[in-house]
């Protein structure tokens, strides 16, 4: 794994109204690596995440992106950098089948660069690489999956197709906002490994997540967010341990349960 | 109890014709009566609408097929617009009213002929409308609506006050065409080209982010595509249709007046959409040739025909919300019959 930061976050602040929703957060995530974020409700995690990827305006603070100030730049820019993310409210195409709503994003400036003007280069038209992508993502190719309708699908690959779209602009970053929550075990443990593909792949990947035991399992360092602010930061392992951690998050005796599963 | 026994119990089966595979748009075609079934419907729209002017014999009724036409174009660019991108416009008669003032103006004093004017205030009227909605384009729903009605409106007044442009009177001896049967069939070939351009269109790769922006505009941007870009493409297109509208109107009555900045072109392409069947394209254009021709029979009960109007809209939205079109759509790709239970 390399050490140098692809994206840093300086002194990072946001406000709602009287809401304090993001206070001087500031963090840096390594290349290579899947950086956690966890955080009561509330605490500012997807706060964070919008203020990176453009779609809120920080009130003060830096973003930026090997180096280079991307700060308060328009969400479309961001995602042409590679900057990804998905949505914790899922937001598919409902009126168009799965393949089709990876179109959208492989018509973009960064996939079409990438990959010719019909999409996929050497590899076919666009609605071709859509099928490899979903199917890479775990929608099987001779099922009727990847041709339903995406207000038809179940959760489950609803969250598979929020991937998909980041992985349709072939990103640097991903930045998931709870791709776990709301799916059943035997579907994280289906999706665990996926992650792990993308680290492989060479993507970095920042992780906001409820789960801790399959996030602690993934997970190379972990931030903790308590009413806006940074708590700590560390390994999991450390994290877990810390005694602000366990007051703040879940109360103790609920993350001791988990330290002990993980 | 024993009643039932006696009597056949029936139940209404719906299969969906199986030349659909998997997907819309991808269709596995085996016979000739599987091309036909794909084929004749969009064949029968064409002819039908190429033999109109020959089978209708009177002047007055010709001039209003292409008056219908002009409306259909507005029709098409709505539900384009609406149903496809996400935007409301009632700007139907600002687009009219752009194009044909720009095409009266290049006829008159440029001394430009139809052949020219009208493809110049085409792309012209399309730009102009499009730079001049584009402070609206982040707006949503029914406040995008009252900026697109808000422009003709002022316009016309602005005309009106400033005696500009003719002023009240328009301007008057705009070239007219040839003969009438090139004035029909030109438009009419018009609104062909447009309606199976706009069905392609929405269905390429482009089309599908117009949907995109139309389902969910931030999932867009987070795949990298600028919403305003898109959506600008989209009034672009539209306008240019209304424009193109508007212009060859002017070449029609030869004469270009504030009249066309008037709200029927903003309203009857949106009634045209509700009972043709939003989302379908065809339905809206089909719907201009049943209430454009109503609306003229109802020209004799002067201010009266608004009523029949609003009565038969209504009938519309209350037994056929879904519009015309939607319904027959289904009709044709499934095929009910009977079952013994
Ligand atoms: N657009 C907004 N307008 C007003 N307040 C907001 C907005 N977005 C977030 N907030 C507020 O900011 C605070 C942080 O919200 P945020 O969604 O970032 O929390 P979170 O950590 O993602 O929570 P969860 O775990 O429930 O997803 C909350 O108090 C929330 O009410
Ligand atoms: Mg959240």
């Amino acid at each position: 794994m390399k050490q140098e930061p692809i994206l840093q976050v300086i002194e990072a602040s946001k406000s709602f109204g009287g809401v304090q929703a993001l206070v001087n957060v500031s963090f840096e995530v390594r290349e290579g690596e899947v950086f956690g974020i966890i955080g009561p409700n509330g605490s500012g995690k997807t706060t964070l995440i919008n203020c990176i990827t453009g779609f809120v305006k920080m009130d003060s603070g830096k973003v930026l992106y090997r180096g280079k100030e991307i700060t308060n730049r328009p969400p479309n820019y961001i995602a042409n950098l590679g900057i990804t993310r998905t949505f914790q409210i899922m937001r598919p195409y409902y009126s168009l089948p799965a393949y089709k709503n990876l179109i959208v994003p492989l018509f973009s400036p960064r996939a079409r660069k990438k990959g010719g003007w019909r999409g996929g280069g050497k590899l076919g038209d666009r609605e071709t690489v859509s099928i490899d992508i979903l199917e890479e993502i775990g929608f099987e190719r001779d099922s009727f999956v990847p041709y339903k309708l995406a207000s038809s699908l179940p959760t489950g690959y609803l969250k598979r197709l929020e991937l998909a779209r980041c992985l349709a602009l072939k990103p640097e970053i991903i930045l998931c906002d709870e791709v776990f929550s709301g799916l059943s075990m035997s579907e994280i443990a289906s999706m665990v490994p996926l992650i792990e593909k993308l680290q492989m792949d060479g993507i970095t990947l920042v992780m906001i997540e409820h789960r801790l035991r399959e996030l602690f399992r993934v997970a190379n360092r972990v931030m903790v967010l308590n009413f806006g602010a940074k708590l700590t930061e560390g390994t999991p392992q450390d994290v877990m341990q810390d005694e602000k951690v366990k007051e703040a998050y879940l109360g103790s005796e609920k993350l001791l349960d988990y330290t002990f599963e993980a | 109890m024993n009643k039932e026994i006696g009597t056949i119990e029936r139940r209404k089966e719906r299969l969906d014709r199986g030349i659909k595979v998997r997907t819309e748009g991808i269709y596995a075609i085996s016979s000739l009566e599987e091309v036909s079934y794909l084929v004749l419907p969009r064949l029968i729209l064409i002819i039908g609408l190429l033999l109109l002017p020959a089978i209708i014999p009177s002047l007055y009724w010709k001039r209003v097929i292409s008056i219908t036409c002009i409306y259909a174009l507005l029709a098409l660019g709505f539900d384009f617009l609406a149903n496809f991108v996400g935007l409301v416009s009632l700007g139907g008669a600002f687009y009219i009213g752009v194009g044909g003032y720009m095409a009266a103006i290049l006829n008159k004093s440029m001394g430009l002929s139809p052949i020219l004017t009208i493809p110049i205030a085409t792309l012209f009227g399309a730009i102009i409308c499009t730079l001049l909605l584009l402070p609206a384009l982040p707006l949503r729903g029914v406040y995008f609506a009252i900026v697109t009605l808000m422009y003709p409106l002022a316009i016309a007044r602005i005309i009106e006050a400033l005696n500009i442009l003719g002023g009240t009177d328009g301007i008057l001896g705009v070239a007219g065409f040839p003969t009438r049967w090139i004035e029909q069939y030109i438009i009419i070939l018009i609104i062909i080209f447009a309606l199976f351009g706009l069905r392609r269109l929405v269905n390429e790769d482009i089309g599908l982010v117009f949907r995109g922006v139309k389902d969910n505009d931030q999932a867009v941007r987070a795949s990298g595509l600028s919403i305003t870009l898109y959506k600008s493409i989209a009034v672009f297109i539209a306008s240019g249709l209304g424009s193109l509208g508007g212009a060859y109107l002017s070449h029609i009555y030869m004469w270009s007046g504030i009249s066309q900045f008037a709200l029927d072109f903003s309203i009857i392409p949106i009634a045209a959409t509700v009972i043709g069947g939003g989302g379908t394209l065809v339905g809206p254009l089909l719907g201009c040739f049943f209430l454009v021709p109503i609306s003229e029979f109802l020209r004799a009960f002067g201010t009266l025909r608004i009523v029949f109007y609003s009565i038969i809209l209504l009938t519309f939205i209350m037994f056929r919300s879904e519009g015309i079109m939607v319904y027959a759509q289904r009709k044709y790709h499934q095929f009910e019959r009977w079952v013994k239970v």
